[in-house]
């Protein structure tokens, strides 16, 4: 490999062709600051504008102070990054992008865990001179059901333009206007509501400062707590106890599952359930579909189309609904375990309870900013009561623990209620890519054929590879599975699948980079991979660790097919555990 | 912007895509593109807009990014009469600035839109090259040199 040799700081470095100053800096163990640079390495990702200018370093012989962010090193460079012309220009830098930023940190969503405050705490930045004549741009909020766009916070990194487009491919958002009026918007200036957005929230998993936020929910759960007429039960997604921890200071990859039962129990929740009993019951549902359809297929019936999509996934509803109009009978038509879990819950659970349905408040914990959306959508309320009435986020559930005076890392570990918190090691990882897959093919194998598996872990469907595909064998039937994380990914695997290109039987799609680990609602990971990778660890521990690893074997399942559902894909299973789709392709955008 | 509804005829379709396919729909062409169309429809309505990002495979977010960056590309069609004040230097020392105030105040309007009759649209230009006939406003094709605010309706008129 050719190198380059350069000094930074006085101390001489050899790198790699095409480094760039910022990154060779960094293997000396220098720190220069960035503020619009993002540096998703393992996707592939990486944002550098070179925008905001906060990374200028002084490079020997040049005029100009450059952006280390993306200057390339070359042979003999001397670079300085933090001479006196340096220091005073980066902060004259961030005195500029705060003169047009509010200053209403007190109360800003994203105080404490701001990136563009953390800066001007680095900076020193004390006062903003000329500010008494600074105009400040001013630019309505927009509110929808997952996401707030507030962009006079905007700085114009384009970290979330990059995420949106070149990762997601949904295109949703773009900078719009010039100069003082340049923002992000999506077409038109129009809500987000009336974009193409799927509200996978990857944007706001990005964002530096408080432009893009989750709508949130905690203060409505509050009340529900409080209100005594109300049984309130709490659900919460497998992702949730891999992250939840960070936000308290823990290692990533910390598994806090006992803990944040716990701690729910504190807030006082009437129920602490778990959304992996309602994963456990997608699997039977989907992998059910899956058989059925395949065996339909296998006996020459032309009318079933093969692959089977996953549906658990909102974001990558959405992205569907408004990408692939044309295939809206591919995806499975099982609602996601989040509305799974809302249907059983309000019925099953309703009755056995003895309470009727506008008794119970069902909130849910994920890792999603989507599913705040999800559980909105009309067709999964009853007389205009929904299933699942607020959905929270990791973030906000961190939020309201601390609010409720609660030492989270000394809690001891406490168990899930019965019924609907039993569940299976397939379902847990059901939070990372692949793992829905992984679980509906252990539960289809034995279903199938009838014998017990051998080995439970297939590792060949495990990874963070954005495009993953693997060839299972069936007791000689051979099924092939295709695995999508991130939406650009889904993209080019389903253009293939419409070309009719490819041979799958089966194909998961998860919207976020990881799957549902690197989720939009997830503690902030600041563009740190290894901290998605550390969670997925966690995830498949507990796999390992639980004594009942497949969804079928899950004794409250089988009981509420016994007591409730009668079988998989019922008529009553069909009522409540199953959706249909929507054509958004020729949406409206305009007013 | 405009919320106008444009209902585009078939045959405005047709070219649109003619259009795009004389750049061979490439999305590297967006401000060819944008340039070929604005000059055959006039101006770049949302209508336009979402067709073209069909056409070159991008979104309509980043077509619409690019149609406001550019002052050059509009989203208002353009008056019958289309008047322009050059706020270049030398008019704009010479009260330009006063002139277009008086416009803005007589017609309703601000810099970039069109009066509801769609009779007048203003805007305004960098330097015409009559800098020795400043302030300088011209009307379609007609110039008006030493344009004071109190010979603005006078201009006016002369379009009634």
């Amino acid at each position: 490999m050719e190198t380059i040799k350069l000094t930074i700081d006085n101390r001489p470095v050899e790198v790699p062709v095409g480094t760039t100053v910022y990154k060779a800096a960094k293997t000396l163990g220098i720190d220069i600051p960035v503020l619009c640079y993002m540096d998703l390495h393992d996707l592939g990702i990486e944002n550098k504008p070179a925008g905001c200018r906060i990374c200028i370093v002084e490079i020997e012989g040049r005029r100009n102070l450059a952006p280390s962010c993306s200057t390339a090193c070359a042979n003999g460079m001397v670079v300085k990054t933090h001479t006196t012309r340096v220091i005073n220009a980066r902060r004259t830098v961030m005195e500029l992008i705060l003169s047009d930023h509010p200053k209403d940190c007190l109360t800003c969503p994203k105080s404490g865990r701001c990136e563009l405050q953390d800066m001007a705490v680095k900076l020193g930045i004390r006062n903003i001179p000329g500010q008494e004549y600074a105009e400040m741009s001013t630019y309505k909020k927009d509110f929808s059901p997952s996401i707030i766009r507030d962009v006079d916070k905007c700085i114009m990194c384009r970290r979330c333009e990059t995420m949106c487009n070149d990762f997601q491919t949904v295109g949703a958002l773009s900078a719009v206007n010039r100069g003082f009026m340049s923002v992000v918007a999506p077409a038109f200036e129009q809500d987000l509501e009336k974009s193409p957005c799927t509200y996978c929230g990857q944007c706001v998993a990005v964002c530096p400062t408080g432009a893009l936020t989750e709508v949130d929910h905690t203060p409505k759960v509050i009340r529900a707590l409080a209100d005594p007429t109300k049984t309130v039960i709490v659900q919460t997604a497998p992702a949730v106890r891999a992250a939840l921890g960070e936000e308290f200071g823990l290692e990533p990859g910390t598994s806090v599952t006992g803990k944040m039962v716990a701690a729910l129990r504190q807030l006082g929740f009437d129920y602490i359930f778990d959304t992996d009993f309602a994963a456990d019951l997608t699997i039977m549902e989907e992998g059910t579909e899956l058989l059925t359809r395949l065996g339909k297929h296998l006996s020459g019936d032309k009318s079933v189309k093969l692959p089977i999509l996953t549906s658990c996934c909102p974001g990558w509803v959405g992205f569907f609904e408004h990408n692939y109009s044309d295939m809206l009978d591919v995806p499975s038509t099982a609602k996601s375990p989040q509305q799974m879990f809302g249907a059983i819950a309000k019925t099953y659970f309703a009755e056995k309870m003895g309470k009727k349905r506008e008794e119970l408040v069902v909130v849910s914990v994920m890792p999603c900013l989507a599913k705040k959306f999800e559980c909105q959508r009309d067709e999964f309320k009853v007389d205009g009561n929904p299933d699942v009435d607020y959905s929270i986020s990791t973030r906000e559930l961190a939020h309201l623990i601390k609010e409720f005076n609660v030492r989270f890392n000394e809690l001891p570990d406490e168990d899930f209620d019965r019924p609907l918190g039993e569940s299976t090691g397939a379902s847990i990882i059901f939070g990372a890519t692949g793992g829905v897959i992984e679980a509906a093919t252990r539960t289809a194998y034995e279903l199938h054929t009838g014998k017990k598996l051998e080995r439970l872990d297939f590792t060949e469907l495990r990874g963070m590879e954005g495009i993953r595909s693997a060839t299972i064998d069936f007791n000689g039937l051979p099924i092939n599975i295709g695995i999508a994380h991130g939406l650009g990914n889904a993209r080019k695997l389903l253009d293939e699948v419409r070309l009719g290109k490819t041979n799958y039987h089966a194909i998961e799609i998860m919207a976020c980079p990881g799957g549902c680990i690197g989720g939009g609602g997830q503690p902030l990971h600041h563009g740190d991979t290894s901290i998605l990778k550390a969670r997925t660890k966690a995830i498949y521990a507990e796999d390992t660790g639980k004594t009942i690893r497949k969804s079928h074997e899950n004794p409250y399942i089988i009981k509420l097919y016994e007591e409730f559902l009668g079988k998989p894909m019922s008529e009553k299973a069909h009522h409540l555990l199953h959706t249909h789709y929507f054509d958004k392709s020729k949406k409206d955008i305009f007013i | 912007m405009s919320h106008i509804k444009v209902e585009l005829k078939k045959e405005q379709v047709a070219k649109l895509k003619e259009i795009c396919k004389s750049f061979n729909n490439e999305a590297g062409e967006l401000i060819n593109v944008l340039h070929k169309s604005q000059e055959t429809f006039g101006y770049l309505p949302a209508e336009v807009q979402e067709i073209i990002a069909k056409e070159l495979n991008i979104s309509v977010a980043k077509v619409y990014g690019v149609v406001t960056f550019y002052s050059f590309f509009t989203m208002l069609p353009k008056g019958q009469h289309p008047i322009s004040i050059c706020t270049g230097t030398a008019c704009y020392v010479r009260g330009a600035e006063k002139v277009l105030d008086e416009f803005k105040r007589i017609l309703e309007v601000k810099v970039g839109e069109t009066t509801p009759d769609g009779k007048f649209s203003l805007s305004c230009l960098r330097c015409v090259g009559a800098c020795g006939l400043a302030p300088v406003v011209s009307v379609g094709e007609k110039i008006y040199g030493r344009v004071s605010p109190d010979g603005v309706k006078d201009i006016l008129k002369e379009y009634e």
